[in-house]
């Protein structure tokens, strides 16, 4: 049963993601669904760490956000993203102490 | 091709791979920590390690492999734990059409069917704000390389967790919850810094998502948000390129 659970799930998983490498060539998509299409990953990296992020810490969504705090701020200083993400995770780490 | 320059594309294509794991490394950071907390919740709701690690490797999809194990434990109905999961991650649909979009003809189609294949919300985002190499030559290497390593060190962990139980001390593992949403900031911040309206279009996609997720499951929100916030994208970076 288990198995065939586990076939279900990656093969609803699989399929969406593999429909458009299949098909995206066999359209030419306009100039403002092209901007569209460009625009996604900054979108989903949004709708990705907000709110996801205020529920690093259960019943404490204050420390996810102290945590994205500083990865703002060191990455607007330009560090290294594995120093970006190193320091959240220390950040995260001593406010749970 | 002689075979110096055969030798050359070689190195060449190696080159790529090399880099591409070089910019996959935080994903890896982030995965193993994950992919150990999952193996370790799986194994001890009854799941044996070759079905958990075997999800994995199917599934590859994080949020949704938690969940599936939660269900399963719950003993909920295959069908109704199949739907749910096809929910959460329909989001791929969109990230992989709009990268797809960006190597529709860099890459062959064998190389875009295995790049979708292992696509997940950090595979994209990597490649997605790396989108500059796809114009590049062994372009396919580059992203392959982000994606493989991806694969390979979420089914390490799974299995290490599984087999192991929890050998990351538990207020660590915790703290490493942090590590993809700190990983999605640091892609987005550079970008940001650029063009400030890149900001705008993250910003508006997050509210979407607070507000959609009142009336629909978290799945769906995070879709309407992505389709939703990408679509003032096409207002906002119009007026750029003028």
């Amino acid at each position: 049963m288990i198995f065939l659970i586990i076939i279900g799930m990656a093969l609803v998983t699989m399929i969406p993601r593999v429909i458009p490498a299949l098909l995206v060539n066999k359209f030419l998509f306009k100039d403002w669904v092209n901007r569209w299409l460009q625009a996604i990953p900054y979108a989903a990296l949004g709708a990705l760490i907000f709110p996801g992020i205020l529920s690093v810490i259960e019943d404490a969504p204050h420390i996810g956000l102290l945590g994205g705090i500083v990865a703002i701020v060191l990455a607007y200083f330009g560090l290294n993203i594995v120093l970006v993400v190193i320091g959240s995770i220390a950040t995260v780490f001593l406010l749970t102490m | 091709m002689t075979q110096a320059t055969k030798q050359e594309s070689k190195d060449h294509a190696f080159h790529m791979f090399q880099k591409g794991i070089q910019v996959g490394f935080p994903i890896m950071l982030g995965y193993i920590p994950i992919a150990i907390t999952y193996g370790v919740l799986a194994a001890q709701s009854g799941m044996s390690i070759i079905d958990l690690t075997l999800m994995s490797a199917l599934v590859f999809a994080g949020a949704s492999q938690f969940m599936g194990v939660n269900m399963i434990a719950a003993s909920a109905g295959a069908v109704e734990i199949i739907i749910a999961t096809f929910v959460l991650n329909f989001r791929h649909f969109v990230m992989s059409l709009s990268f797809m979009n960006e190597v529709r003809d860099s890459v062959s189609l064998k190389g875009r069917t295995g790049l979708a294949l292992t696509l997940t919300d950090e595979t994209f985002a990597v490649s997605a704000l790396n989108k500059d190499k796809a114009k590049q030559k062994n372009a396919v290497f580059f992203f392959l390389a982000i994606n493989l390593s991806a694969y390979l060190s979420w089914i390490f962990g799974s299995f290490l967790g599984g087999l192991l139980g929890e050998i990351i001390p538990e207020q660590l593992s915790q703290s490493m919850g942090v590590a993809l949403y700190a990983m999605f900031i640091g892609l987005l911040v550079p970008s940001v810094k650029k063009e400030l309206r890149i900001g705008l279009i993250a910003i508006i996609a997050m509210l979407i998502n607070v507000l959609a997720s009142q009336f629909v499951s978290s799945g769906w929100a995070i879709v309407l948000g992505t389709v939703l916030g990408g679509l003032t994208g096409v207002f906002i970076l119009k007026e750029k390129k003028q």
